[in-house]
């Protein structure tokens, strides 16, 4: 197990280092000249080329490269052209907001999403199947901000049960901190409970037609317990891993959620840092979401042992 | 005798929906008495599983219901029960058994959880006690080490054992009638004979009513009382066991008996022809280990293997699964390639050779494959199955269609069927297809692996027949993977028996039969189904009888 | 021994392509998902002629007008006359209503454009994964570090490198679809050439390029189909969310998603703006949706396992 796990962290490397290629390569190879944009309007051509030097563009691509990831690897991701601070601080002020958001995402979603995929399942065919199925296509139609400005008008003007947008931190009472984010996270939640309910769906469906779903009954068991104990246990797997691939959903999410609802979060900052073009931050940011995207799925691999004994490594 | 422990009368169930008839099964009129196996035999789609379901309760929900009849259960009428009723019987009073051992256990719960599944749910029994009682049956099933066993799961356990462990939860509750359905058919052959031991020996141990079906006349013989034999949703004769198989009255089941192919194979001259194929000390290996895999399992699935196979003449690979034997006929046609070793060809070594070089000798060695729905391309027609080998190696669309029409002739299909496609074919239609196929290349070697298995036994009869027909007229090499020792009998001239790989005992068919050599070979002797039934040796005297008329036509 | 019986006789006649069709027609959801998109496809079409002004006229008098609002305007000639502002006009005095039937042109594009474009690119890099084992593990390794970056996060990476366009909005969109596709296709392959059928073939003697011609890429064309349609669906909601953001297509370019770009400001006071476009928006990409669903039922059953 544990070796495993070395071997799949080890597996990662190439997988990262393709995503920093890519970024790195994909920002040098654009039209526009970074150190233009620092040097801003009215400078001129030396002045320009001053900031090539300083930024130590006109060195070697492949040294380039070499002194970013190595910058990269000790935790330095640059300074911004546009905030006028380190990449690393501007992330520092904005994960909490984000991770708030996602972690009430996740835990919305599963929640909801799990049992209705169960029942629809169950009711194979029902109108409850119907609407679960509906409903799960249209969560995956329906543009996230459309449902954020729905939701805005529905319970915060219409209603004004909740404030329209804006964040609170933690720490400045726990209170106002939820309240801002239930509608958020509700929006943010649809398309994934759309997925999640989908999978769940299909794989106890599947799993429900298998031989020892009919051993289970032949034995008198009744119903329920057949479908709790012994099909969603087998079911888990796609269903898990459809959680974890569905993190790419939310993280695209949470950009468009957090400027629909003006949150301070990194989605919000990778909107300012594309409009400023300000490359060091959008590099970071990027590579920040698929890092975090890869280990998760890291961790659902590693979650498979526990959910199923014939997985073993 | 006292009231039966099974009772149906008059049974219909309806399929819902169109298919191809109304009903799975009509007019089921059947008893099992206490202490008593009755055998359901019959051919795929003739109804035996949906009769066993519709007694258990557990009949597909939406897609077949009981329309008439009554079945009782030690007098109990359970057609009128509720599904809350019926449940409470399931596991207490009537049980059942399936066929794939694999799958009918929950992969992720310790088998020892799943026996007391039946526990939990019907009895009082506080954990301590229900381990006590699993741990218990666990031994009177005989599986080895129970306080081990109990904590382990599925795929840590041989299909034998994972069979055990579906009895021991069938009959932990010692239920009246215990229904098994096809238990054995997924197994191998000795495992399958120590399954029909152990029912026999659990039955007997309390009295237990058993409802045995099953496909082979074989498992009959060695295990019913009473024999039911079923067509197409009916009850076409039933009797006493040696009664039906003896002097069975109704033509459907002469038929079925006759198809059985015999343990005693026929008398063969030897065949002196040229040498077609020959390996030499041929090793199949898979898995590696490396810097990043240290642990890497490494299997030997063929080591060692020698052989030939003259012209004219059929060679049997037999053994279990797992042996190796069609990794042999795999590294022959070149579909793997061979870790070390000679292939030849008409003494070309092929084994280690580029498949460009190879590629002008594929048309000396062909293949039949084992599941004859998938070895046809779903959306080409038959024609353009059969012509695309000739086409490749130059014969023109117009000549290959013509001896694409010549060779259905030959396997006995209509040569106007080439325009159709496959799925328009039953599976038996598909195989001789396959052959023709496999003709069209004018091939000098046919490899056969498991060409029959998936085949009923009538249709297998008839493939067989074929096959040997067509090694006659064209002159071919054959080598014939097969895991039923009956099927090797008749039709092959020598046999090679694998085991893990190995050939342990090589020799002409009727030697092996007559006096096998390798303990393992007798192993495989003993436990093959029916072997010492007289009336299966008096078929067998009419089929050697039958071999050696000259002038049979073609 | 007699002439060898039938064991059943030979099946009636062929089946007829056009039942494929009729099983097709047969489907609620392509159906309704193809009337609805074909009706969006004609709006587009007929946009001119659909009682629509100029989609990027300025009008400083018609400012924020709200539905059905009636106003008078004055043409260059002086002459005074009186609009109807069915959907409401935006800040800048534009037409909503134009706006949003001009839209469904670039959004249809969009979609269909990154499907073909996409699916095209996939099908060929995955069946030389699939098929030869040397690409098959470069190949891999870039698509699985492009599939570790999430697709709307690339596709605005990609969409901050050029100046925007709807051009370069389709190649951002396309890019972090085509790992998909590839993993598709390569995953057929490899369990399309285990299949006895292809193995016959090998030993037939058939060549490798018509060996993938013939028995293998025909297995890939349904799941493809089915796959390119959600691709269309997801390519117009990025392309939406992409414009919403303000850094997808021109701000002058009438799209669904610029209009409510447009709105989000005085979205408080006049929620027409973000909610016509966004029922057109949320309908075409369901009826996409709706349709890759009736087809994967129809097409591919087996699919549905996947997600």
């Amino acid at each position: 197990m544990y070796g495993y796990l070395f071997r799949r962290l080890l597996g990662t490397i190439p997988v990262m280092l393709v995503v920093a290629v890519f970024i790195f390569l994909m920002l040098r190879l654009t039209p526009s000249d970074p150190a233009a944009i620092i040097a801003g309007d009215n400078a001129t051509t030396e002045q320009v080329a001053q900031i090539r030097g300083q930024l130590g563009l006109n060195r070697p691509m492949i040294e380039q490269f070499f002194i970013w990831s190595g910058n990269v690897l000790s935790g330095d991701f640059g300074e911004s052209f546009f905030f006028k601070k380190t990449v690393a601080a501007l992330i520092g002020e904005r994960i909490e907001p984000t991770l708030s958001l996602a972690l009430f995402t996740i835990l919305i979603a599963v929640l909801v999403a799990v049992p209705l995929g169960v029942l629809a399942a169950h009711r194979h065919g029902s109108w409850i199947d119907r609407i679960v199925m509906g409903f799960s296509v249209l969560g995956f139609s329906v543009p996230v901000f459309v449902v954020g400005y729905l939701l805005i008008y529905l319970f915060a003007i219409w209603l004004n049960w909740l404030p329209v947008q804006g964040y609170q931190r933690i720490a400045e009472g726990v209170g106002g901190w939820m309240q801002r984010l239930i509608l958020p996270s509700l929006t943010l939640s649809v398309i994934y409970i759309a997925l999640i309910a989908r999978m769940t769906r299909t794989s106890v469906l599947e799993v429900l037609s298998e031989d020892y779903i009919r051993t289970a009954r032949a034995k008198g068991q009744n119903e329920r317990v057949v479908l709790f104990r012994h099909a969603l246990r087998n079911a888990a797997v796609p269903i898990v891993t459809v959680i974890g691939l569905g993190v790419a959903l939310l993280i695209g999410g949470v950009v468009v959620t957090e400027s629909v609802f003006t949150i301070p979060g990194l989605g919000r900052l990778t909107v300012d840092a594309v409009l400023a073009r300000d490359y060091p931050t959008i590099q970071a940011v990027i590579l920040l979401f698929s890092f975090v995207y890869v280990m998760i799925n890291l961790a659902v691999d590693m979650l498979y042992t526990l959910l199923d004994p014939r997985i073993r490594y | 005798m006292a009231e039966p422990v099974l009772e149906i009368a008059n049974l219909a169930v309806a399929i819902n929906g169109s298919g191809d008839r109304p009903y799975a099964v009509r007019g089921i009129n059947l008893t099992v008495g206490a202490n008593e196996i009755v055998c359901v035999v019959g051919e795929s789609g003739s109804g035996k599983s949906v009769t066993a379901q519709a007694v258990m309760g557990l009949l597909p929900k939406n897609a077949m219901q009981v329309e008439t009849g009554s079945m009782r259960l030690q007098g109990e009428e359970l057609t009128t029960k509720s599904d809350v009723d019926l449940r409470a019987l399931r596991g207490t009073r009537m049980a059942m058994v399936f066929q794939e051992p694999m799958t009918a256990l929950n992969p992720v719960e310790r088998v020892g959880d799943q026996i007391a599944e039946v526990l939990e749910v019907h009895t009082d029994l506080d954990p301590k006690a229900r381990r006590e009682r699993v741990l218990e049956m666990m031994r009177a099933v005989h599986l080895p080490d129970p306080e081990q066993m109990i904590d382990a799961y599925p795929h840590q356990l041989s299909g034998g054992q994972r069979q055990r462990i579906m009895i021991a939860a069938a009959l932990v509750l010692d239920p009246a009638l215990l229904i098994a359905d096809e238990p054995t058919t997924a197994l191998d052959v000795t495992t399958q004979a120590q399954i029909l031991k152990l029912v026999k020996e659990m039955q007997g141990r309390k009295k237990t009513g058993v409802l045995f079906i099953t496909h082979d006349f074989g498992v009959v013989s060695e295990i019913a009382d009473r024999v039911v034999v079923m067509q197409m949703g009916r009850i076409v004769e039933q009797g006493p066991c040696e009664e039906v198989l003896r002097n069975p009255r109704e033509d459907y089941t002469r038929m079925l008996l006759a198809a059985v192919p015999s343990m005693t194979p026929p008398k063969r001259s030897p065949v002196s022809g040229p040498v077609v194929l020959q390996t030499e000390k041929l090793f199949k290996t898979y898995g590696k280990r490396s810097l990043f895999q240290p642990r890497a399992r490494i299997v030997n699935a063929v080591s060692d293997v020698s052989l030939t196979v003259r012209r004219g003449e059929t060679l049997g690979i037999v053994g279990e699964s797992g042996s190796g034997k069609s990794t042999v006929a795999r590294c022959v046609a070149r579909l793997v390639e061979a870790t070390s070793g000679a292939i030849r060809i008409d003494d070309v070594d092929i084994a280690s050779m580029k498949e460009a070089k190879f590629r002008p000798m594929r048309r000396r060695v062909q293949f039949i494959f084992q599941d004859p729905y998938r070895s046809l391309n779903p959306r080409r027609t038959v024609g353009e199955a059969i012509i695309e080998g000739p086409m490749n190696f130059g014969l023109g669309r117009k000549e290959a269609l013509q001896r694409a029409r010549d060779l259905m002739a030959v396997v006995h299909l209509s040569p106007d069927a080439i325009d159709r496609y496959p799925h328009q074919f039953s599976g038996g239609q598909r195989q001789r297809i396959c052959i023709a196929r496999a003709l069209a290349m004018e091939p000098e070697l046919l490899i056969g692996d498991e060409p029959v298995s998936a085949l009923d036994v009538s249709v297998q009869d008839q493939v067989l027949k074929l096959l040997d027909e067509v090694r006659r007229r064209f002159d071919l090499a054959v080598l014939f993977i097969t895991h039923d020792l009956r099927v090797a009998a008749q039709v092959c001239d020598r046999i090679a028996v694998m085991q893990r790989g190995f050939i342990v005992e090589q020799g002409t068919t009727s030697e092996v039969f007559a006096a096998p050599r390798h303990e393992y070979t007798r192993a495989l002797f003993d436990a093959a189904p029916g072997r010492n039934r007289e009336f299966f040796a008096a078929k067998a005297a009419d089929m050697a009888a039958e071999a050696v008329v000259p002038g049979r036509p073609h | 021994m007699a002439d060898v019986i039938l064991d059943t006789p030979i099946a009636a006649a062929p089946v007829k392509p056009s039942a494929a069709f009729r099983n097709l027609a047969r489907n609620p959801g392509i159906m309704f998902g193809g009337a609805v998109i074909a009706i969006v496809v004609l709006m587009g079409l007929l946009a001119p002629w659909l009682g629509t002004i100029d989609p990027t006229a300025i009008s400083p008098i018609a400012r924020n007008k709200i539905p059905g609002a009636e106003f008078f305007q004055r043409t260059d000639t002086g002459e005074r006359i009186k609009m109807i502002a069915l959907f409401g006009t935006d800040g800048l005095g534009r037409d909503i209503y134009s706006r949003v039937v001009y839209g469904a042109r670039v959004s249809l594009l969009v979609g269909v454009s990154v499907a073909l474009i996409s699916v095209a690119c996939g099908l060929l890099i995955g069946v030389l994964a699939g098929f030869f084992r040397i690409f098959d593990a470069i190949i891999m390794r870039i698509m699985d570090g492009l599939m570790a970056i999430p697709a709307i996060l690339l596709a605005i990476a990609m969409v901050s490198l050029f100046r925007s366009s709807v051009l370069t909005v389709i190649i951002a969109i396309t890019v972090p679809q085509i790992p998909g596709v590839v993993r598709l296709v390569r995953s057929i392959v490899l369990s399309v050439r285990e299949e006895p059928y292809v193995e016959a073939a090998v030993t037939l003697g058939t060549s490798t390029p018509k060996l993938l011609w013939r028995h293998v890429l025909p297995n890939t064309f349904a799941p493809i189909i089915v796959q390119g349609t959600f691709i269309c669906a997801s390519a117009i909601l990025i392309e939406a969310i992409l414009s919403f953001l303000g850094i997808g297509v021109p701000p002058e370019v009438p799209t669904w998603g610029n209009i409510m770009a447009e709105g989000r400001q005085v979205f408080s006071l006049f929620p027409h703006n973000i909610i016509y476009p966004g029922v057109f928006l949320a309908m075409t990409i369901l009826a996409v949706n709706v349709l890759g669903d009736g087809l994967r039922d129809t097409l591919d059953p087996k699919m549905a396992k996947r997600v």
